[in-house]
């Protein structure tokens, strides 16, 4: 193998594999770190810079971090990032101080941002900085989205969104809500230097099965019923619901229901257990409060008595793979099974809708009718229309809507000054030594054996009947330090140098985790099967230092390394040295 | 030297032995020598070994001098004996330890301070009494432990860190060894794993006295240019004289070497080492040869490594003795008081 290069930033980006994971690529041990010391304010304004809302995401993110989480691959349980985010923002001071002042030298420019939720905000918080007029489109009465209308209170309040939506909209930017955007082309004609359009995948998909019509006033589209609940006009729901769908709204939808008067609540799922969609936290949740979730029945038919449902009859299923292990869901042969209920929740999916997007204004559509993007700027093929969110890439995240807008920031900056959108600006990286002393490095590297500790919560019965109480409480602060101990500072790199290496073994001799080798250099997947211990995990990368003296390389397994730094200290001559590896993404405005 | 301790999380893929310990269960405490210091490697080297042996910690015993090395064996083996002696009196504790308890396994380890200056005379007479034992001098020509002055393996002719030359006649510890008869002699590099935990799998099955005499560079007093144990002039100098593989009972023996490049030894307890030669007309059975050899390949400036000598069927203290089968400790009324009548046969004996 070729000697690494880490002067690439992306080989030591790789290695904190929580913020190589996060969409917008948030230090995740940076913050960490700083909730450690105590420094709350800090750790919420290294958050609010990378994925603007920190106290919403603490609570509700996908946590793509946390799978990636290299504690996972030593332990059962990855840090609990997410809910340190939200220790962050629990704790925190007034920061209003910090945030950007509203620009009073504009730039001229004017923005239009096509719905009020997570995308739209962030582009509005890169460009309201930088002198942009923008003008920020939503139907309901205020901004917020699918964070407002879809996600239920008892796990997000309303005063954290407003919080976090307030900062931004304090930064100047012009409110236009009760306002359906029913023509892009009007807005257009407004004379906007861009458009951004954030609106979502706002249509919830329908199941079309017979009966659907006849029992539809007991039949609702989950994210609609949602949003009903959230608006407060929806306080009921009869005692038997079934909800059908396996991902994160199918959850909210069932816990809202427990919470509404649904005494008997039935998730039914086409797949598997372990296929489901919901993040199994979310899975655990709703079962922890009393939901039942069945599995492999595929919905045949709404069973109704002139239109008083009686229940949903199924169809009983089995997962077959294909030689290409491609997964069928076949029928099991056994009969077909009605399940009774007063409600149903139909939460099968979501879908883009631009029936508002005139198609001869120059945006072009693929065949399945989403906006045909430039991957990187998310440029259209209207050079002024941008798109950011679920309404881009169809379906996604909150943290993917936010890191799409910040790239979709960028290139509208670009744009508008001007310049090349395709030029983008690198990502600012850092690489410092982390010794003080002999024995002393600036940060703390002994690894605990703590286990991932719960966030304690409302007893069940309790929260069940108060459907607006916040259902987990949080960290506090014990609980907090100790949860950011678990994190073992990936960002803080093992350094090599090879001129300084003397081969004295002391590292090989020390590491906990047999991470490092030293021997004859040869090719990766043969390398890989002679190091200390074997490289199995092909998602790592091997670092290979220059040919030492003896003419062998040193190698490591960047897997499991615990960057506790005892190859460091272990090391006679510095050839190790533990540096912290800081990269921050640019956003608008940053070159 | 390090303050931090050893994370107890390690590879997912680390794997217990027969007894079900995995190499990680035979580590100690964690070590302050300097950072670098060739004594960590022959810890890790002994760890390693005692893994690979499926040795029970509990049938270990430990014992040591006074030294750098002698502090070493805190840092291994944490759950087996250990025994911190008087400077340079490892040998006789050990003997007497071994005498009243042969059951267990007996590791002495010394430096070149320990054995080669104030404790000579017991070096010697622990080599030709046969005493049951792996004997590890972690040799770094230095008195690390009072800021480097020339100990008495330090090379006629090296520099000190301070640019003295050595005056003084080096004592060849493997040298003395043969002379006195030990039954297991090698020589081997704390910077060379592939050849030292062989080494010390095969002197721990032995079943005799084997002395092991590893060069160990003192990363602080003793790795300059000029210096004859740094970890540069040992690897340049490196005479090796064969590779070492042991194979037990039920492993299987693959010979894919070319004949007469090969020799296979059978050990007193059925193991059998295989020799890789790396100089055809070396035989680690012949003492004298082997003294011959040493003798030649100092004179060239060379530092010969590998199994110099060995004697597959050795004969022990306890042989010489003849005594009694197990450990003192646990003889019953029985054997210690045999009776009025055995008593009588003793005393007419030697009338």
């Amino acid at each position: 193998m070729n000697p690494t290069d880490t002067r690439n930033p992306d080989y030591f980006h790789k290695v904190v594999d929580c913020q190589w994971a996060c969409p917008a690529h948030t230090p995740v041990p940076e913050y960490i770190r700083l909730i450690a010391a105590g420094r709350y304010d800090d750790a919420y304004m290294v958050n609010w810079k990378s994925n603007v809302f920190p106290g919403i995401l603490g609570r509700v993110c996908d946590r793509p971090c946390e799978p990636a989480c290299r504690r996972g691959r030593v332990e059962e349980q990855p840090v609990a990032i997410c809910r340190l985010k939200r220790v962050a923002a629990d704790h925190k001071s007034d920061i209003k101080s910090r945030l950007p002042a509203p620009v009073a030298q504009k730039n001229g420019k004017r923005i239009a941002c096509i719905g009020g939720g997570p995308a739209s905000l962030t582009v509005a918080r890169d460009l309201l900085p930088l002198g942009y007029d923008v003008a920020i489109y939503d139907g309901a009465d205020r901004a917020g989205g699918m964070i407002r209308s879809q996600i239920p209170k008892f796990r997000l309040p309303e005063a954290v969104i407003d919080e976090e939506v307030d900062y931004i909209l304090e930064m100047g930017a012009t409110r236009r809500f009760n306002t359906w955007v029913s023509s892009l082309k009007d807005i257009l004609a407004e004379g906007y230097d861009a458009v951004f359009v954030g609106t979502g995948a706002p249509r919830g998909r329908e199941a079309n099965l017979p009966g659907r019509k006849e029992a539809g006033a007991h039949i609702h589209i989950g994210i609609d019923w949602l949003s009903n609940v959230a608006f407060g006009h929806i306080e009921k729901i009869a005692s038997r619901v079934i909800v059908l769908g396996g991902g994160n709204t199918a959850m909210d939808c069932c816990r809202t229901a427990k919470r509404l008067g649904g005494s008997d609540v039935k998730v039914v799922v086409r797949s598997g257990y372990d296929e489901m969609k919901a993040s199994p936290w979310e899975r655990e949740d709703a079962q922890h409060e009393g939901v039942e979730i069945i599995n492999f029945m595929v919905p045949k038919e709404f069973r109704h008595d002139a239109g008083r449902l009686i229940g949903v009859v199924f169809e009983k299923v089995k997962a077959e793979y294909d030689a290409n292990g491609r997964r069928n869901l076949v029928p099991t042969g056994e009969p077909d099974q009605l399940l009774e209920c007063d409600a149903v929740l139909v939460a099968i999916g979501q879908e883009n809708a631009f029936p508002w997007i005139e198609r001869d204004l120059g945006i072009a559509f693929d065949k399945w009718d989403m906006p045909v993007l430039d991957q990187v700027t998310l440029q259209s093929t209207a050079p002024r229309v941008f798109f950011g969110g679920d309404a881009a890439l169809g379906p996604k995240n909150i943290i993917t809507a936010v890191a799409q807008a910040h790239d979709a920031a960028v290139s509208i900056d670009l744009f508008c000054q001007g310049r090349d959108v395709r030029q983008r600006p690198a990502p600012h990286t850092n690489l410092a030594s982390q010794k003080m002393g002999i024995h002393e490095w600036s940060y703390s590297n002994p690894v605990t054996l703590d286990l991932r500790h719960k966030v304690p919560t409302l007893d069940v019965a309790k929260a069940l009947k108060s459907p607006k109480s916040e259902f987990e409480l949080g960290f506090d602060l014990k609980l907090a330090y100790a949860e950011a101990e678990r994190c073992f500072n990936c960002d803080v790199q093992t350094v090599f140098s090879s001129k300084l290496c003397i081969e004295c073994d002391g590292c090989v001799d020390i590491c906990p985790v047999d991470c490092i080798t030293f021997t004859d250099n040869g090719e990766e997947t043969e390398l890989r099967t002679r190091l200390k211990a074997p490289a199995e995990n092909m998602g790592q990368a091997l670092f290979v230092s220059e040919t030492l003296q003896t003419g062998r390389v040193a190698v490591k397994d960047e897997d499991v390394c615990l960057h506790c730094g005892l190859c460091a200290e272990r090391c006679p001559t510095g050839a190790w040295d533990m540096q912290k590896f800081l990269l921050e993404m640019s956003h608008a405005g940053q070159s | 030297m390090t303050y931090l301790l050893k994370p107890k999380l390690h590879h997912p893929s680390l794997a217990p032995n027969a007894l079900g310990y995995t190499r990680r269960d035979y580590e100690g405490a964690i070590s302050t020598m300097c950072a670098g210091c060739g004594h960590d490697s022959i810890s890790a080297a002994l760890i390693q070994t005692c893994y690979e042996l499926d040795m029970e910690p509990h049938r270990v015993a430990k014992l040591s001098g006074i030294g750098c090395s002698s502090k070493s064996p805190d840092y291994f083996l944490g759950n087996s004996h250990g025994f911190n002696t008087v400077h340079g009196r490892m040998p006789s504790v050990l003997t007497g330890a071994n005498l009243a308890n042969r059951d267990l396994l007996y590791l002495g380890i010394s430096g070149d301070g320990d054995s080669a200056s104030i404790g000579l005379g017991q070096f010697a007479h622990a080599m030709r009494r046969g005493v049951q034992m792996v004997y590890v001098v972690e040799n770094n020509g230095v008195y690390g432990l009072t800021k480097g002055q020339f100990s008495a393996t330090a090379d006629k002719g090296s520099k000190s860190k301070g640019g003295v030359v050595n005056e003084d006649s080096a004592i060849d510890l493997c040298a003395l060894a043969l002379q006195m008869g030990a039954t297991f002699v090698a020589r081997s590099f704390s910077g060379d794993k592939g050849q030292l935990v062989p080494l010390l799998k095969a002197a721990f099955t032995h079943g005799g006295t084997a002395f092991i005499d590893v060069l160990s560079p003192c990363v602080t007093f003793n790795n300059h240019a000029g210096s004859t144990k740094s970890y540069d002039f040992v690897r340049e100098h490196n005479d090796a004289l064969n590779r070492l593989d042991i194979f037990f009972g039920k492993d299987e023996i693959v010979a894919d070497y070319a004949p007469g490049s090969v020799t296979d030894v059978r050990q007193h307890d059925g193991s059998i080492l295989r020799l890789h030669k790396l100089h055809d007309s070396y035989t680690p059975t012949d003492r004298i040869h082997a003294m011959r050899y040493l003798e030649e390949r100092k004179a060239l400036g060379q530092i010969v490594t590998g199994l110099l000598y060995m004697d597959a069927t050795p004969n022990t203290l306890h042989d010489n003795l003849n005594t009694v089968e197990g450990a003192l400790g646990i003889l019953g009324d029985k054997a210690l008081c045999p009776g009025q009548g055995n008593l009588d046969k003793i005393n007419a004996s030697l009338r």
